[in-house]
């Protein structure tokens, strides 16, 4: 506990408030050699903040895996620098680093109980066997397993091991969680479970959480802030809603939720406000996102639930060719195609009864506000 | 006779090994089922072949020995007796047979001494092969069973002619000046363990290849993830995981060597013995069969003293995470 306070205390502040826990700079991380070579992270900055539940978002091979071994200390940087509250740790051995990890698949000791599974981090930091005892018991009560204590790890249930794999990681307290695909193996339901427990315990020890997932839904339902990672470059960082809402770049906006992509052009542009026109002919106002420079034709993207279907098909910015309805219960998806051939999908919330009132292959107006639009860098 | 106590021992390793209680604990007992029914034709070969030469050996040990060698059909406990006491051939009085208990002394004592060689080389060894990359494992197994392919009378003559006085080890030494005469290595208590631990090793490497073999390592990582550094995690991980085959390894190693024949003859000499040898004598030159017969039962039953222990902490072991 001490630590972890003197840690904060000479933690650095940053100027969006909170201190840093971990800062990535420029990190670089090259496997194999010649031919073999693979950019695992390519030039990647990060900072994660105190305190903070930090998400790192992404396909498989994505080096997300990558970036968290490293911060581990399992791997070392081939270039650039990893930060832990403001000391350099890259070069660093794992068990000198005060981060734990939770694994995958859990990497229980097989040949200990649960109790010796959580006590073994305390009995290597060398703490007294009083102390030991005391915060074993305490992490039992945290993850609820006090029933279980002695017995084997093959002998509990999956979502029990994933209680334990916790507990034996947030037992030293860590200055920073580590945490791969934790959920992974866990069926649905667990899987809804253990999220709720995760942030309940997050808030509850204050210690920074790094999660991984390749799941978007886990992604912006648990964390703070959500790093988007994809070929080993670091695509956008912000709060869920920052990410969901205006994806900066195409990739960031197909990996999170279902998204349709309209080309436009660039009509005129005065800073970074700008007139579109859509292929339908339709004329826009949309904001140009950083580093866009106004010129040619650009990549919008629209989310099916901000669009509206209407039958004044003239007042629409769009209009399309209904193909296929999809009934899904709290709502249902509209496929239309578009005069140019594109296809777009609207998803209308079902509310009270059940309304159809377009029929299939009839032409219906699409209508979009302004603020649904999202202007990508592609 | 030797070999059959070896894989015995084999046999019941497999069988204890699957006697760990877990969730789908009928499943598990039809499999023990259907594999005992696979090795049924395996053990009925091998409990022929072993009672059978068993059995004479019990008889003649009870029974006198013939003036030229051979038994005589008259019952005599004289077999057994001499296996630790010998008898004044002037007043008949009994008394510890020295020679005896020493060369008893020596097997045990330096069965005990190779299996912890093998164990000191054969551990970092298995832990090196087990780490390679998959597909480079077996070419490292495959060097481990190189010198199985030069008959081992050879191999041990080609030891002798590394140790001897003028042999390559000490010809280095002299030359160099590192010792000013030759060190007596040949036909020491030293020759023969270090003849035991070459061509035993491998029975220690192969065994706790296995169980490493089959040691996720990212239990290793989770190790140094909690702090513990390379040593405690060896302590604390490795080897509680790769202890079934440390524990076989070391069986595997500990009951050849204790019948070993061929390595105490060429490289201890004949002051250097050991139960083998021993054994041996009595079927040839010492023309006494009866005690032949008992100090090879006497072999049989230390070697089953070691079985005991093993089964006994291989339960123990399975009973903690099997």
């Amino acid at each position: 506990m001490d630590l972890a306070e003197s840690a904060r205390a000479s933690g650095v502040e940053t100027s969006a408030g909170g201190s840093v826990a971990i800062e990535a700079q420029n990190v670089t991380k090259i496997f194999g050699s010649g031919a073999d070579e693979v950019r695992a992270l390519d030039s990647v900055s990060v900072t994660i903040r105190e305190n903070e539940f930090f998400t790192l978002l992404g396909p498989s091979g994505c080096g997300k895996t990558t970036l968290l071994r490293l911060i581990a200390g399992f791997e070392h940087p081939t270039g650039g620098q990893i930060l832990l509250e403001g000391q350099s740790i890259g070069h660093l051995p794992p068990y000198e680093r005060r981060v734990n990890t939770v694994f995958q698949n859990y990497a229980l000791f097989p040949h200990m109980t649960v109790a010796e599974n959580i006590s073994f981090g305390l009995e290597m930091l060398g703490k007294p066997r009083s102390e030991i005892a005391a915060t074993v018991d305490d992490m039992l009560r945290l993850v609820k397993m006090e029933a279980l204590a002695a017995r084997r790890t093959d002998q509990i249930s999956g979502g029990q091991q994933q209680r334990v794999a916790l507990a034996r990681a947030l037992a030293p307290h860590p200055q920073v969680l580590l945490l791969d695909e934790p959920l992974s193996a866990l069926d649905y339901k667990l899987r809804k479970e253990m999220q709720i427990e995760l942030k309940r315990l997050q808030n509850e020890t204050g210690i920074t959480f790094v999660f991984v997932t390749h799941d978007q839904e886990e992604a912006l339902t648990m964390s703070d802030r959500v790093a988007v990672m994809n070929e080993g470059q670091v695509l956008q960082v912000g709060p869920p809603h920052e990410i969901y809402n205006h994806p900066g770049e195409r990739f960031v906006a197909d990996f999170i939720g279902d998204t349709n992509f309209l080309k436009a052009d660039v009509l005129s542009a005065n800073g970074q406000e700008a007139t579109l026109r859509l292929a339908s002919g339709a004329e826009i106002d949309a904001t140009l996102p950083e580093g866009l420079s106004a010129a040619g034709q650009v990549t919008i993207a629209v989310r099916p639930e901000r669009a509206v279907l209407c039958s004044d098909k003239n007042a629409a910015l769009l209009r399309g060719e209904l193909q296929n309805i999809v009934y899904f219960g709290t709502d249902t998806h509209y496929h239309l195609t578009l005069p140019d051939g594109e296809v777009f999908t609207a998803r209308v919330q079902n509310t009270r009864s059940r309304q159809a009132p377009y029929e299939l292959g009839a032409e219906v107006g699409i209508a979009i506000e302004p603020e649904a639009i999202q202007v990508l860098r592609d | 006779m030797v070999n059959t106590a070896a894989n015995s021992a084999e046999l019941s390793l497999g069988t204890t090994l699957q006697g760990g209680a877990s969730a789908e604990q009928t499943a598990r007992k039809q499999e023990v089922r259907r594999s005992i029914l696979l090795s049924t034709p395996a053990l009925i070969v091998l409990f022929c072949a072993a009672s059978g030469p068993l059995l004479i050996m019990a008889v003649y040990s009870f029974l006198s020995a013939g003036p030229y060698g051979g038994i005589v059909w008259k019952f005599s406990s004289d077999g057994w007796a001499s296996v630790v006491m010998q008898r004044d051939i002037f007043d008949d009085t009994l008394s510890i047979a020295d020679a005896h208990v020493t060369i008893l002394w020596r097997s045990v004592r330096l069965s005990l001494l190779t299996t912890f060689t093998c164990f000191v080389f054969g551990f970092p060894t298995a832990y090196f092969i087990a780490t390679r990359r998959p597909e480079r494992r077996n070419l490292w197994l495959f060097l481990i069973t190189i010198p199985f392919w030069t008959n081992l009378l050879i191999r041990t003559f080609a030891i002798m002619e590394l140790i001897r006085n003028q042999g390559v080890v000490n010809t280095f030494l002299t030359s160099f000046g590192f010792v000013e005469e030759p060190i007596q290595m040949l036909f020491t208590d030293f020759a023969v363990m270090v003849g035991m631990t070459y061509v035993y090793l491998p029975l220690m490497v192969l065994p706790i290849y296995a169980s490493m073999e089959r040691l996720d390592f990212r239990l290793v990582e989770a190790g140094y993830d909690l702090y513990a550094t390379r040593f405690k995690v060896l302590k604390r991980i490795i080897v509680p995981l790769a202890k079934p085959g440390i524990i076989a390894g070391s069986i595997l190693v500990f009951i050849p060597a204790l019948g070993a024949f061929v390595t105490p003859r060429i490289l201890g000499g004949g002051k250097h013995m050991m139960l083998g040898n021993l054994i041996g004598l009595q079927f040839g030159q010492g023309r006494n069969w009866p005690l032949g017969a008992a100090l090879s039962l006497t072999l049989l039953v230390l070697v089953m003293i070691a079985l005991l222990y093993y089964v006994r902490s291989a339960g123990k072991s399975g009973g903690s995470h099997g």
